[in-house]
């Protein structure tokens, strides 16, 4: 079966399972059966459909299951937060298509996505200024004491999303070029394996100028996503554990200087180890995302039957459950099986991701496809982490489910990209 | 580079395996320390959007139930309780902020419905949502509201009346008594009232000495052991010379040389302080121990809110082996401290001949649909004594009620065996500390030759006696019941 047939075959399960969640929502609510979420089932098919057709004439041989399995986490979305507010879910699947209009702009307007390369301090910029651009006086925004939000006019969206598909292109290209000179170059000081400093040295400055910004605007998530992202292109590219391991340490020293410098991080990490010393304040978030996954057992609670307010009142049980407890939630109503299922489609993705990168013929392609999937995942791994306190809890989203404009449009991109460096990867590896 | 990417992939399943370990510890493994922490108010919130079940009397009046208040996602249930402060004690109160306790407490799994996951599943595909289950209890609405009654006049105590046959208690009123519609207005307030402690179920949490009612046990472990027999005479002098201190009788009387009917029916000290000599602390905590004492009751109310009755250092439960001085004990004097629900269950235990059934406040559970899910299966706590130990305890009883010193617990056309006592309490600081207080039981059942109730009433800090304030109690609610039959 070619591989846009196999893709077909896949939405169609997708687009079911989304029916059946929303006539779940709709059972609960209403105690009936509701033939609306047939009609959403079938709009969410009918634009599954449409891209499907588009990806079918433009990137024949893309990889089949990317697409399918972001459907799917958009229907997981989609169900989740409409059972939070109907309203929402109509953002949400608005930003849906736009995602998609984007997405097909991306494959349309990047068919030769080399030309990425030829730009990259220009997209360098670009990502740096973004990041600057919620402390700019005038459309910055602040929110929960983090700077991450930038409103212009009527279109308010979140930079950070889009400037780490720009880091990854940068140093995706970056590496590509100087990675020869890396290896070569390195020099054992002390033991240690150390990079040549002067072809190192842009690479240091971007990726240190953008750490910088990240905790000028005090957005601690996205910058442990960007750091953990730039070590696997460096080991990726380079080969060189010991760069890993150098990197590992620049990071423990500056998250040392950090979390003892800046209250923000400094709080972050106290209510991590010790959430119970303020359980109504402080630490109220994270606990209250425990408890509701302590709720949730095996099996869960089933749609629509989790508090996510105290009753009687506008107070948050589970605060920002559509946003960055939005795991939390899915454990308690889907369980600890449901859960399972949300991270297997991450692995999934992953292991599609990576294989792209495996096939991908030349040292860009290769890179940027690691870099997008790491970068993917991590963030995955940085949200379901926080709130199943793994790790410190910071403020970013989860890919494709939860609620926010800024992360579906710009995890299109990414899905974009990706497919891409598919389309020639495959083609090129399957021709005679 | 490509073997980088395969192991940045490994790399990256590593991570995410830890995100499912984490995520089944929080939801599965560590779930039920979670649910029980401090912090965590979402079991009580999810608890009140279950509509719990309504608790009731025998004869149907609700004492408990809850009533919604809201629509949708606030819809909630609040519990009322219709009857006021008449069922404070024993059904207790159930509320979100407040906690609950006592019956409510102890029966919350069925009040609630809770269930099996997995049979909770299955009622979820049904489209059932979880609903409590009712609860009727054994209690009676009338002899309840009499004995409160009574109480309230006679001063702080509690009564209880148990079916000697079945252990079903009918009865369990405890003075001061707090209304639960209160708890959430005045739950602060009430638990700072050290003098009414109107929270304190006195009936299982009340210790006091039992005064001569325990000379029953004392007549009990002498019979049953063989030590005497009804026709066994000891010589009662006006007083003795027992741990270097005189045990006297009332009025320092001479009763000469006496059998069993006598010296109960006139609650003779001298006889009963060398019968406990005689039979010994062995024996006599033996039969103690059968009886119910020194451990907690075996009733349906939370563990942390019944007290074992025995002989007490502080807190401790003494034993053999302690050095106590046993003729005291005998007339329940020394450190021997006894609930009014342990002293009823010595009743009901000699009603019963020698059987001693556990006591149990419910009696059946009905789900939403009328079905009775469960139901008291009365079953035997132990054969404290034979029954020819029972009849003719039984038969010494009958002369307290019928010409010695209970003759207020009479009740026309109705033969009654009891006991009376009156523990000297002088200078107690929760009596306001007064000379001449005392602590008046009553214990007993009737009627004596087919016993339907046995009863124990006890009033504390009265400067009356047994048969002038806790014998009246204990004929108003034998009358009541008795009539209700």
């Amino acid at each position: 079966m070619s591989a846009r047939n196999r893709e077909l075959m896949a939405l169609v399960p997708v687009a079911l399972l989304l029916t059946a969640g929303f006539a779940a929502v709709f059972a609960q609510e209403n105690a009936k059966l509701d033939d609306a979420s047939l009609i959403y089932g079938a709009y969410f098919f009918a634009v599954c459909l449409a891209t499907h057709f588009y990806l079918r004439v433009r990137l024949p041989d893309a990889d089949p299951y990317l697409f399918p399995m972001v459907a799917l986490l958009m229907a997981f979305g989609l169900v989740m937060v409409y059972r939070i507010d109907a309203d929402l879910a109509r953002d949400q699947a608005n930003w849906f298509v736009l995602g998609l209009v984007l997405f097909a702009a991306t494959i349309h307007f990047l068919r030769d996505y080399d030309v990425l390369e030829r730009y990259r301090y220009t997209i360098a910029v670009v990502g740096l200024l973004l990041l600057l651009a919620p402390r700019l006086p005038g459309i910055g925004q602040q929110v929960n004491g983090a700077y991450l939000g930038v409103k212009l006019g009527p279109l308010a969206f979140q930079p950070a999303e889009f400037s780490k598909i720009c880091l990854v292109v940068f140093l995706a290209s970056y590496l590509r070029e100087h990675r020869e000179v890396l290896i070569v170059g390195a020099r054992r000081v002390l033991g240690v394996t150390l990079p040549p400093l002067k072809h190192f040295g842009p690479m240091l400055v971007v990726w240190g100028a953008s750490m910088f910004m990240l905790v000028f605007i005090r957005d601690l998530g996205s910058s442990l996503m960007f750091f953990a992202a730039f070590l696997a292109l460096l080991y990726v590219a380079t080969g060189r554990f010991s760069f890993v391991v150098i990197g590992m340490a620049m990071f423990l020293v500056g998250a040392w200087f950090f979390a003892s410098t800046v209250p923000h991080v400094h709080d972050r990490v106290e209510i991590w180890l010790d959430p119970y010393a303020h359980p109504q304040t402080t630490g109220y978030q994270i606990l209250q995302s425990i408890f509701a996954q302590a709720d949730g057992g095996l099996f869960g609670k089933g749609f629509g039957q989790a508090l996510i307010t105290i009753p009687g009142t506008d107070n948050a049980l589970l605060p920002a459950a559509q946003t960055d407890t939005i795991y939390s939630l899915i454990v308690n109503e889907l369980g600890l099986f449901g859960a399972c299922a949300v991270v297997s489609i991450y692995l999934l993705f992953s292991a599609r991701g990576f294989k792209i990168a495996l096939l991908a013929a030349d040292g860009f392609s290769k890179l940027l496809a690691t870099g997008l999937t790491a970068v993917f995942a991590i963030q995955a791994f940085v949200i379901i982490g926080g709130v199943t306190r793994v790790i410190p809890l910071t403020g970013v989203t989860l890919p494709f489910i939860s609620y926010g404009g800024s992360s579906i449009v710009a995890n299109f991109v990414l899905l974009a990209l990706l497919l891409l460096v598919s389309d020639r990867a495959r083609r090129e590896a399957t021709a005679p | 580079m490509n073997r980088q990417i395969v192991k940045l992939f490994a790399f990256i399943v590593a991570l995410f395996a830890v995100l499912i370990g984490f995520t089944s510890y929080w939801s599965v493994f560590d779930a039920k320390a979670l649910k029980e922490k401090n912090a965590n108010k979402r079991p009580l919130l999810e608890q009140q959007q279950i509509k719990r079940g309504r608790i009731l009397t025998a004869d149907g009046t609700v004492i408990a139930r809850s009533v919604p208040k809201g629509k949708g996602e606030a819809l909630r249930y609040v519990r009322r309780y219709p009857e006021g402060s008449l069922f404070g004690h024993p059904i207790g109160y159930s509320f979100v902020q407040e906690g609950d306790s006592e019956f409510e407490q102890f029966h919350n799994d069925e009040l609630v419905g809770n269930e099996s996951e997995f049979s909770s599943i299955l009622d979820e595909l049904r489209g059932r949502a979880q609903e409590g289950e009712d609860i009727v209890t054994n209690l009676d609405t009338e002899a309840q509201r009499v004995a409160l009654s009574d109480l309230e006049e006679a001063g702080f105590g509690a009564v209880v009346a148990i079916e000697p046959k079945s252990g079903r208690v009918k009865v369990m009123a405890s003075n001061a008594p707090f209304d639960p519609n209160r708890i959430p207005y005045d739950l602060e307030e009430l638990n700072e009232n050290e003098i009414e402690t109107p929270l304190v179920n006195r009936a299982t949490q009340g210790r006091y000495p039992p005064g001569s009612t325990f000379k029953v046990v004392t007549a009990a472990a002498g019979l049953d052991s063989g030590a005497i027999t009804p026709e066994t005479t000891i010589d009662a002098p006006g007083s003795l010379e027992i741990e270097g201190q005189p045990l006297q009788n009332d009025f320092d009387k001479d009763w000469g040389s006496i059998s069993l009917d006598t010296a109960l029916t006139n609650s003779v000290n001298t006889w009963f302080g060398q019968l406990g000599e005689q039979v010994g602390e062995d024996t006599l905590f033996e039969y103690m121990d059968k009886f119910g004492f020194n451990s907690k009751p075996a009733i349906d109310l939370p563990s942390d809110q019944v007290l074992p009755s025995g002989i007490l250092e502080g807190n401790t439960l003494l034993g053999p082996n302690d050095p106590i001085d046993i003729a005291r004990v005998a007339i329940g004097q020394e450190r021997l401290l006894a609930t009014p629900l342990q002293m009823a269950e010595v009743a009901a235990a000699v009603a019963n001949g020698g059987r001693l059934m556990k006591p149990q406040i419910w009696s059946r559970v009905v789900d939403p649909d009328g079905r009775v899910t469960q139901k008291l299966d009365p079953s035997e706590y132990s054969r404290p004594i034979s029954e020819q130990t029972a009849e003719e305890l039984t038969t010494a009883m009958q002369g307290v009620v019928n010409e010695g010193t209970g003759t207020n617990a009479a009740i026309s056309g109705v033969t009654v065996a009891g006991k009376t006592g009156t523990a000297e309490t002088p200078y107690n600081e929760s009596c306001g500390g007064g000379s001449e207080e005392n602590q008046a039981w009553f214990m007993g059942f009737a009627p004596a030759e087919d016993p339907k109730i046995a009863i124990a009433a006890s009033v504390e800090c009265t400067e009356q006696f047994g048969n002038d304030v806790a014998a009246p109690i204990f004929r108003d609610v034998a009358e009541t019941i008795l009539d209700g039959e």
